[in-house]
Formats: structure tokens, C-alpha cells, sequence
């Protein structure tokens, strides 16, 4: 049962393709688009508005203790109702992929608000300081002096974070949408070749997975050893 | 909203919808429990290999971390599910298909779940033993302890001091990931919210409070380990680390 | 009772020891100095076999380390050692620092260790601390805590290894009294240090060495007054005021 036909793999190479073509598509949109908001979040948290600091910490901590199954299911069954009703959407039309989107925008955005979070913590108070005695002000003093450091500081994790997404999005198995696992799970059941079709689409992530977190790797080296030359 | 749904009847099982929930929690309790016992285990086997002296431990160790800490948990799951009981050697792959479906279905969650977090685990050890200077090694050795001694006594007690908060936050992670166990069959509390959803039509109400079960959960947890860690402080010490 | 014979260690291609001997009869007090970086750690952890060597033989009362098929716990536990950050284990007390070693390598009893460790913390003035964590205590203290616990186990010979070089000043003299006073008591010693006021003091013999060699090996006068090598008589002039 794990023999694998080569010639299926060869036949359904486009479909797998385009299926990682959308698992791509949802990586990229929602690191982009979490990365920002999860920056707004992190300079909420830190800013001297105390109710936006109150927001921020009851959004970040709202989503980090959901599982993003949960989360995948409210943006795919409860919240599309909402928005057919408030915005008069035939109930045919293909929300899944935006759906998919939105969830993990929002629920990443969390994770890389604590990373940026952190970021800025590691930064010395007097750099804050330094930058407000030149005449900054302090949204100038974020963009220009802090934000800079933290997102150097954090580039590691920030992309070790980029990974563990594109694993997790394996996870829109569960709203039947056609990304590159569900379409090898589905190739590998018309076919009889399940087993050896997961496995395949494991070695895959696998091998994408490894060498991006080998590259991560020698990027925190270079970054020490930066550190330690300045 | 209409929270007295949950005291009405479910369509079967001769049960208040409130009692779905119930059983939901309770396996995602259970399921989190055993899956952290064998994280707990398989991440403080393989991470203390990562830092032996012999070459052949550290790849066997660094192999389980890339195998586990690479693959999508929801393709592990299926790996489990599908993969594993064909590979198991004869009694062992029948025994385990002759189950009843829910108690097979737990177990290979138990394991997959387990070992899945046990890859994270592994990490914060190895990071909890290297943070300790070589000097405390060296101490040990030198008092006459063996290699093993030095680990349980000297070692070992302040990598898990070390990293209290990481371990945290990997089991809250652990009972959030949990959920994924729904796709294999487990009937825990995210595969009762989609039941509740399909039987109640009561979305909202539904979501809501399987939403906040999670929460609940989280804080119970992230409570107990704050516990744990004020329990286990080491006087004169900020973490357990010695200056 | 402690033969170092022609032995050579590398670290890769770099040759941290080279062709070092000596020889340490019981009782005697030997001080180890030499610039940082010419080997004096590495030559005093070879000696109980925390440092490999790649060449060379050592024999610790009639055991020899350089063999493979020693026993090297049991061989450690007969030999103390002090390090320079004092390596008290953080999680226990000082007390049970001192207890932990006892029963798990020579098998004492809770009650004949508990003993023995108080005997020895009033020996060097930490009775009152037994029941505080080392990081409670100041650095001098936790270092005569270190002392105490080495001479728990009963060892035949002490080695030390900058024993004082992470303390404040003002701590310094408390942990040298008693290194002074075991000194005194006839304890075979091998001190690596830059307290050459010790060194005047208690030494025997002084060991200079210099880019992995042992280049001096005499009595402590002629050290002092009349330093063969000039490395030494640089060495001597940057060290003493």
C-alpha cells in the first residue's frame, strides 16, 4: 500500500502544484498582513494610551489562547454569516480562501504582536531616550530608531514564525479548501495511494520546512557574530 | 441569544446539550494530559542526548527534532491515523484496529500529540541544560558523581528551573494544538462545537462557549504553573539560575 | 603521591600543554602561576581527568588517570577540587551541597554526612549558613562552602583553580585563611593562583608556566629571589608592585 505510482505523481503534478500554489498564496498574505497589524499591536501595547494598551493585551491574549482550529471555524461558519447578511452575498459565493486568509491574519497578527513586543523590550531605554532628546517625537522615535532594532533583533524569530505558519496552514484541510495537502489527500484517496500520498506531501513540507529553518539558522549565526564584531 | 439551550434536550444519547460540552472538556483535558506525559518524556530524552559527549546521541537527538518540529501536526496526525497501524508488527497493528474506534483513536492523538510537542520540548531542555555554565558539570564530575549522577542531581533540576516559562507556554500551545485531533476522529471539544453547531443551530451560543472552555482551560493552566514555578524557586535566585 | 609525566593536550591544531612534568610528594603545597592562557587550568584539571590528554601519563596515589579503564569517579572522589565560580550547585542548600556527594558516591548514611558537613562548615565558619541557598550568600562565603564541601568527600590531595580570582577584594583574605590553615594541616595541595602572598606563605614549590610548558619548577625562595627565566622575572615584576 505505500508503493507509489510515479507516473500518478507526474499526471498530477499541476494539480499539486496549484494546490501549493494557494498554500502559498495564504502563507504570504497572512505573514504580510499579520506582520503589520502585529506591529500596530505591539506599538498599541507599548504606547502611553492606556485603553489602547488594554485593547492590544485583551486582543493578544484572546487569540493566543484559542486554537486556531476554533479560530479557522468562527471565520469560516459563524462570521461569513454575519457578513452574507450585512452585505447581501449569495450564499454560493467562494469565501473559503478569504476566510482562510482573515483567520490566520488575525490569529498571526497575535503572535507577531509578542515578538515585536518583545523586540522593543530588548531595546536599552536609553535609545528611547536618545531619540526624544534630538527632537523626535516618539511615533518618529518608533519608526526611526526602535522599530528598526526590534525588527532586527527579532528577524529570526519572525521568520521561524513564517514557518510554523506555513505548516499550520496545512490546517485548511478542515474548510475542504484545495490547498496543497488536501489536494494530496484527496489524489491519494481516488487513487487507493493515501498513505503513501501523506507521506509524500510530509517529505514535502518537510523538505521546504528544513532548509528554511537551516537558512533561519545561519541567520541568527550572522547576526551574533554582527553582535559580537560591533 | 438563547443560553438555555444548553439545558435542553440533545437529539440523542438521552443528554442536555450542556452534557456535549462537558464530555468535549474532559477529553481535551485527557488528551492533554497523556500527550504531555509523553512530551514531557520524549523532549527530556532527546534534549539531554543533544548534549552528550557522543556524537551518535546528538544526530539521533537533532534527527527527532527535524522530523517532528517540520512536518504540519494535521500531516502527523494523518500519518498516525493511517500510516502507523499498517506499520506496527502483526498483533500490535491488529490489536490496536480490533479497539473500539474512540479509545484507538485517543491513543494514537496520545502518541502523535506527544511526540509532536515533545520535538518543542526537546528544544527548551537542551537550551535549559546549555544555559548552566560547563562549570557545574565539572563540579559534579568532580566530586566523583558519574555522567548520569551529575545529570539527575545537578543538572537536570535547574534546566527544568531554567525553563519554566517556555514549558508554559509549550502546554498551552499543546492543549490549543489538541484541537487538531478532531480531523483523526477524537471527539474533543472543538469536534463537540461542530456538533452543537450541526444538531443546535445555535451558532453564536455554540461558539461562544466552547470558545470560552478553551479560555478557561488556558488560565487554569497558566494559574497552576505560576504555582508550580513559586513553588519550586530557589531562595537568593532570580530563576533558578545562579550567578 | 601525584606524577605528571611528559604530558601534551591540543585543542584542535592549537597545543594547550606541551611535554609538562612535575611530581607532588604528600603533604607538600605546590603553587601553579603563569600568564592567563599558558595552561595552568588545564594542567591542574588533567590531574583528575576533567581535561583529557593526548600524550603523556598521570598517576594520583597509585591510580592511573591517563588509563581508560580506570575508575574515574571513584579516582575524583579522592581528589578535591575548588573552582574559580565556586560551582555550588544553585537548587540545593549549602548543607545539602554537602550531603548530595556523600551519599551518592561514598554511600554515607543521611545522618553520618549531615555530620560530617557540619563539622566542616564550622571548620571554615559557614555553620550558621548550612541551611541558605549559595545564592544568598556572598561570593567569599560561597566559596569557603565549596572548600567544605571538596573536604567532605575525604580527599587525599585539593586542587585549586584561581580559587579567589572572582571575589572582591575584601573577600579574598577569608577564603585564603582557610586555604592557609588546610595548608598548615599538611593536605597535599595544588593551587593555580596570583595571591603570591599565599604563594610566600604556605608554597613549597612554585610551577611557572608559560605557552603550555612548565618552564619553572623550584622552591619557593629561589622562585622569588632569583627567577631563572626571564618570562618569570616579567611575570614577577607585573604581579608584584
Amino acid at each position: 500500500m505505500f508503493d507509489l505510482d510515479p507516473l500518478l505523481l507526474l499526471q498530477t503534478a499541476p494539480i499539486l502544484l496549484k494546490g501549493m500554489l494557494i498554500t502559498l498564496k495564504i502563507t504570504v498574505a497572512a505573514v504580510v498582513l499579520g506582520m503589520f497589524s502585529g506591529t500596530l499591536l505591539a506599538v498599541a501595547r507599548v504606547s502611553p494610551i492606556l485603553p489602547l494598551r488594554w485593547l492590544s493585551a485583551l486582543y493578544v491574549n484572546c487569540f493566543r489562547s484559542i486554537p486556531l482550529v476554533m479560530v479557522l471555524m468562527w471565520f469560516y461558519l459563524i462570521v461569513p454569516q454575519m457578513l452574507a447578511r450585512f452585505f447581501n452575498l449569495s450564499p454560493l459565493t467562494d469565501i473559503r480562501l478569504i476566510s482562510a486568509i482573515t483567520a490566520f491574519t488575525m490569529f498571526e497578527a497575535a503572535y507577531y504582536a509578542e515578538i515585536i513586543r518583545a523586540g522593543l523590550g530588548s531595546i536599552p531605554r536609553g535609545q528611547t531616550q536618545a531619540a526624544l532628546a534630538l527632537g523626535m517625537t516618539l511615533p518618529q522615535a518608533l519608526r526611526l530608531v526602535l522599530l528598526p532594532q526590534a525588527f532586527r533583533a527579532m528577524a529570526p524569530l519572525l521568520l521561524t514564525q513564517g514557518i510554523i505558519l506555513f505548516q499550520d496552514t496545512a490546517l485548511v484541510y478542515i474548510l475542504g479548501l484545495g490547498d496543497f495537502f488536501r489536494t494530496a489527500v484527496t489524489i491519494g484517496k481516488t487513487n487507493g495511494y493515501e498513505p503513501a500520498m501523506i507521506l509524500f506531501a510530509g517529505l514535502i513540507y518537510f523538505g521546504i520546512c528544513y532548509a528554511a529553518s537551516r537558512l533561519v539558522d545561519s541567520l541568527k549565526r550572522a547576526l551574533a557574530e554582527q553582535k559580537r564584531a560591533s | 441569544m438563547h443560553w438555555g439551550l444548553f439545558f435542553e434536550q440533545a437529539p440523542f444519547g438521552g443528554v442536555q446539550y450542556y452534557q456535549w460540552l462537558l464530555r468535549g472538556f474532559a477529553v481535551t483535558v485527557e488528551l492533554s494530559v497523556c500527550a504531555w506525559v509523553v512530551a514531557f518524556l520524549a523532549g527530556s530524552v532527546f534534549g539531554i542526548m543533544r548534549t552528550l559527549p557522543h556524537r551518535a546521541f546528538r544526530a539521533a537527538g537533532g534527527f527527532y527534532v527535524a522530523v517532528f518540529r517540520n512536518i504540519p501536526l494535521i500531516a502527523q496526525f494523518f500519518v498516525w491515523y493511517l500510516v502507523v497501524p499498517e506499520l506496527l508488527p502483526g498483533s500490535l497493528g491488529r490489536d490496536l484496529k480490533a479497539m473500539d474506534p474512540e479509545i484507538q483513536f485517543f491513543i494514537l492523538a496520545v502518541a502523535c500529540l506527544g511526540l509532536f510537542t515533545g520535538g518543542r520540548i526537546c528544544e527548551q531542555v537542551r537550551s535549559g541544560i546549555q544555559a548552566q555554565s560547563r562549570g557545574q558539570l565539572s563540579a559534579g564530575l568532580a566530586l566523583g558523581l558519574t555522567l548520569p549522577q551529575c545529570y539527575r542531581h545537578v543538572i537536570m533540576p535547574n534546566a527544568y528551573r531554567i525553563i519554566m516559562p517556555p514549558m508554559t507556554s509549550e502546554i498551552l500551545n499543546m492543549i490549543k494544538n489538541s484541537a487538531v485531533a478532531s480531523t483523526i476522529g477524537v471527539i474533543d471539544l472543538s469536534a463537540q462545537a461542530n456538533r452543537l453547531l450541526e444538531y443546535s443551530a445555535r451558532p453564536y451560543e455554540s461558539f461562544i462557549a466552547i470558545t470560552l472552555a478553551y479560555v478557561t482551560l488556558n488560565f487554569t493552566v497558566m494559574f497552576l504553573m505560576r504555582l508550580l514555578e513559586r513553588k519550586i524557586r530557589v531562595p537568593g535566585s532570580t530563576g533558578g539560575r545562579h550567578v | 603521591m601525584i606524577y605528571i609525566n611528559k604530558i601534551s593536550k591540543w585543542y584542535g591544531h592549537f597545543q594547550v600543554l606541551n611535554n609538562c612534568s612535575a611530581g607532588i610528594k604528600k603533604g607538600e603545597v605546590v603553587v601553579v602561576c603563569g600568564p592567563s592562557g599558558s595552561g595552568k587550568s588545564t594542567l591542574i584539571k588533567t590531574v583528575n581527568g576533567l581535561e583529557p590528554v593526548q600524550a603523556g601519563e598521570i598517576i594520583v596515589d597509585n591510580t592511573v588517570v591517563t588509563d581508560r579503564r580506570t575508575d574515574m569517579a571513584g579516582l575524583r572522589a579522592r581528589v578535591g577540587m575548588v573552582f574559580q565560580h565556586f560551582e555550588l550547585f544553585p537548587h540545593l542548600s549549602v548543607m545539602q551541597n554537602l550531603v548530595l556527594p556523600q551519599r551518592k558516591v561514598l554511600k554515607r548514611s543521611r545522618e553520618e554526612a549531615e555530620e560530617k558537613a557540619m563539622g566542616l562548615l564550622q571548620r571554615v565558619g559557614m555553620q550558621e549558613h548550612a541551611g541558605r541557598h549559595p545564592g544568598q550568600l556572598s561570593g567569599g562565603q560561597q566559596q569557603r562552602a565549596a572548600i567544605a564541601r571538596a573536604l567532605c568527600m575525604d580527599p587525599v590531595a585539593m586542587l585549586f583553580d584561581e580559587p579567589t580570582s572572582a571575589l572582591d577584594p575584601e573577600m579574598i583574605k577569608e577564603v585564603l585563611t582557610v586555604m592557609v590553615t588546610l595548608a598548615y594541616e599538611g593536605m597535599t595541595m595544588i593551587v593555580v593562583t596570583h595571591e603570591m602572598g599565599f604563594a610566600r606563605q604556605v608554597a613549597h614549590r612554585i610551577l611557572f608556566m608559560d605557552e603550555g610548558r612548565i618552564v619553572e619548577d623550584t622552591p619557593k625562595d629561589i622562585f622569588f629571589k632569583t627567577p631563572q627565566t626571564l618570562r618569570a622575572v616579567d611575570f614577577l615584576s607585573k604581579i608584584i608592585h
